[in-house]
């Protein structure tokens, strides 16, 4: 049997419908996802109008460097998905498991980054709400690291849950269980990475560089 | 409809249905995969909502009865409306007709043997019912006293357990986000051959607006109520002044998502009587494409009318003149629909059953609960009408009285096709009666109580207001018996009711063309669509309940 005949749920009429209904339901999370993080932004950009001067030296207090170094790596594994994805549509499941295999590498360093600077953080006070004894004087600068902390924890959240889905469809890519016919998984697995890049692609102007 | 009856009970019912196929253990159930039982759970689930958020309500209106202090003290009351507020709206009216009805009855409508994504919908269902144990743990430990919109900073720094009721709200949204997202997809990818998008039943139009609304409006109400949750947990700076945050950026977040929902709530309901009053009426609905488009209207509209919540929050005159036109907006919308449906009643065939008398009960409460929000959404008269029982008047004739009537109807309208059995058309015809009119009873008397001043929320209230909060506390005690009266008449129904056979209404629905219940495929064979849903103008001689074709004759 196919691999493509086994994957065919009883309710649909062909794997090409199945595949476009994934998608479709693939996309429309994906904006739920965005949804959940245009409050955070729009409550940032709420406080950014408010507390002005305060959020902007916030923001340069922040090492920028890592914010950039963050970019290029969340680009490149991003890069790296498409690729395997690419060779999961030519049906080469083993250089797709490799390909996600190195994605998920980045995503780790993105991480240890991010450790990094969150000890920074805690070192310098630099907290959220009550606990805040940072530098910065004035009451918009607490409310900067509780919408920073928000954003780049509910980020982080998704990069962690983005490296076991690559993890888990890498796995089962070198297993064989895709072919050219049948590879949704790799492609709505590719999706949900790309989003968690683009998400960070609006984090990083927004709390590092304005 | 005993012509159909007599000969359905000698027959028996259909041998395998979803209701003994694969099996009917308690396991079977639990790990269903099939829309039409997991439907039936959520029907059962919002059930027992409804019938807890109910009892709180008799208690509030209980608490009212007189002046002062009645039966309990002031906290115990504030923690009442929340939760009653929290277990209507989260746990009956936002999944009751969707999750429910919805689940049993969109797959069948459009052809398909099942939802999109199965999986999910079992997913949403045992969300629910975590979303409604976390509630549930936070009112047995306290409950909350914020109201159910959970205004900052009052939630953020209350003493009570808010940040259960929270999450468990934050979970519940995402039972909605997943149902709304399977049945998006479904009617995109599942619809049999034969059904295009304008031979959609206008119930199924009606979710997919719902639908729509519930997966681009919910993840902001969750991001929200989760920054409440993190700022009364934790002491971070978010929404607090004290801590430098906006209290009205918590209501501009909350009514992003909460006045949207409030078409989430009557969408559903409006579908409902679309089918109900075609069926009873015997006519092809009037103007097929308006009541479908306007239902993508009202989704479209809610999204920019959240700003008439803050028409007292320090929002610019400006800013408030225009979220009141956006909003009367919504009534246009609403108006062409309820012209619709009166119209489809001219020179109707109209069979007066248990259903269409609640399709009489939600035209009611639409045109009269819709036009008093056309007039709050009118600056000037919403200053002197905010806040007081003028609102909480308004929103419940709208969105509970419309709503209500809408799960009723499609209960009493769906019941044979869910169970096989038929209601007792007279009882249900007084239940109705004493609902509607107990509905009319409770919340006319708080119209004029809130034109008269009196602000919701309180516990007590000056005495001349007493007589009124009698007449309303007399209301809620008949709808309450009438309700009482559905649910006992419904479990001797379950049990004893007779035999419906596939089509007791003679109704020209899609779903109907499958046996009462449908087995676990939802058709026998390969279901052929080659007419429009309620086609009764092409029909006239099939369509009589007596002309029905009997369950397995002709095997």
């Amino acid at each position: 049997m196919q691999a493509s005949t086994a994957h065919l749920a009883h309710h649909f009429e062909s794997l090409e419908k199945q595949t476009h209904a994934a998608r479709l339901g693939m996309w429309l999370f994906l904006a739920t996802e965005v949804l959940l993080f245009t409050a955070l932004f729009a409550a940032y950009g709420v406080y950014r109008f408010l507390y002005a001067p305060t959020f902007s030296e916030a923001s340069r207090s922040l090492a920028t460097w890592i914010g950039a170094v963050n970019t290029v790596v969340l680009v490149t594994s991003s890069f790296t998905v498409a690729m395997g994805l690419h060779q999961a549509v030519h049906g080469r499941g083993r250089r797709t498991a490799v390909l996600f295999g190195i994605s998920v590498l980045p995503a780790l360093v993105f991480l240890g980054f991010k450790y990094v600077e969150y000890g920074h953080h805690f070192h310098a006070g630099d907290l959220p709400g009550k606990y805040y004894t940072g530098a910065i004087p004035g009451v918009g600068a607490s409310i900067f690291y509780t919408l920073y902390f928000l954003i780049t924890g509910l980020h982080g959240l998704h990069v962690l849950i983005g490296m076991i889905v690559l993890a888990v469809v890498g796995a089962l890519a070198w297993k064989g269980r895709f072919d050219a016919t049948y590879h949704t998984p790799v492609e709505l697995a590719g999706l949900y990475w790309h989003l968690v890049d683009l998400i960070w692609i609006f984090v990083f102007p927004l709390i590092y560089l304005i | 409809m005993s012509p159909s009856r007599s000969s359905s009970e000698a027959s028996g019912p259909p041998a395998r249905s979803y209701l003994d196929t694969p099996g009917t253990g308690l396991r079977s159930w639990l790990l269903t995969l099939d829309h039409k039982r997991i439907g039936v759970m959520f029907l059962v689930a919002v059930t027992i909502a409804f019938f807890l958020g109910g009892v709180f309500a008799l208690l509030i209106r209980l608490e009212l009865l007189t002046p002062g202090p009645t039966v309990m003290d002031a906290m115990t009351y504030n923690r009442l409306f929340t939760l009653h507020g929290v277990v209507m709206i989260f746990l009956f009216m936002i999944p009751a007709i969707p999750s429910g009805f919805g689940n049993f009855l969109l797959p069948i409508m459009v052809g398909a043997k099942d939802v999109a994504f199965p999986r999910l919908n079992l997913l949403s269902f045992y969300l629910y019912v975590a979303g409604a144990l976390v509630a549930l743990y936070g009112m047995i430990h306290g409950g909350a006293d914020t109201g159910w919109t959970f205004y900052t900073p009052y939630s953020t720094t209350t003493v009570t357990k808010v940040v259960p009721i929270l999450l468990g709200a934050f979970i519940l949204g995402f039972s909605s986000i997943l149902t709304g997202l399977n049945f998006i997809v479904t009617t995109h990818t599942l619809r049999a051959k034969g059904i295009t998008w304008g031979k959609l039943p206008l119930f199924v139009w009606a979710l997919y607006a719902t639908s729509i609304i519930q997966v681009l409006a919910t993840p902001v109400l969750g991001m929200t109520l989760l920054l409440v949750a993190v700022e009364h947990a934790f002491g971070w700076g978010i929404f607090d002044p004290a801590r430098g945050g906006d209290p009205v950026l918590f209501q501009h977040f909350f009514w992003f998502y909460s006045h949207p929902a409030v078409y989430i709530m009557i969408l559903p309901a409006m579908g409902v009587v679309s089918e109900v009053v075609q069926a009873f009426a015997r006519k092809n609905v009037f103007g097929y494409k308006a009541v479908a488009y306007s239902s993508l209207g009202i989704a479209f509209v809610g999204f920019f009318t959240w700003g008439h919540h803050l028409f007292t929050s320090g929002q610019s005159a400006f800013d408030a003149g225009i979220f009141g036109v956006l909003s009367m907006l919504v009534g246009i919308f609403t108006a062409i629909k309820i012209f619709n449906w009166t119209a489809t009643l001219y020179k109707g065939s109209i069979a007066f059953t248990t259903p269409f008398a609640y399709f009489v009960g939600f035209l009611f409460f639409l045109f009269f609960g819709g036009m008093t929000g056309i007039a709050l959404a009118t600056v000037s008269l919403d200053i002197h009408w905010h806040d007081t029982y003028f609102v909480v008047a308004h929103f419940h004739f709208i969105m509970v009285g419309a709503t209500v009537m809408g799960f009723l109807g499609a209960f009493h309208y769906w019941f044979p096709k869910i169970t096989g059995r038929m209601l007792p058309d007279r009882w249900g015809l007084v239940a109705a009666t004493l609902v509607i009119l107990g509905f009319n009873f409770t919340f006319i008397p708080q119209f004029l109580l809130g034109n008269d001043g009196m602000p919701r929320r309180y516990f007590s209230y000056p005495e001349r207001f007493w007589a009124l909060n009698v007449a309303s506390t007399a209301g809620a005690s008949v709808l309450a018996f009438g309700l009482v009266m559905v649910l006992v008449y419904v479990v001797v129904a379950l049990k004893w009711g007779p035999l419906a056979g596939p089509n007791p209404w003679g109704s020209r629905g899609y779903e109907w063309m499958t046996t009462s219940p449908p087995p676990l495929e939802n058709f026998e064979g390969t279901p052929v669509f080659d007419r429009e849903p309620h086609d009764y103008q092409d029909a006239a001689d099939e369509a009589s309940p007596a002309m029905a074709p009997e369950p397995k004759h002709a095997s």
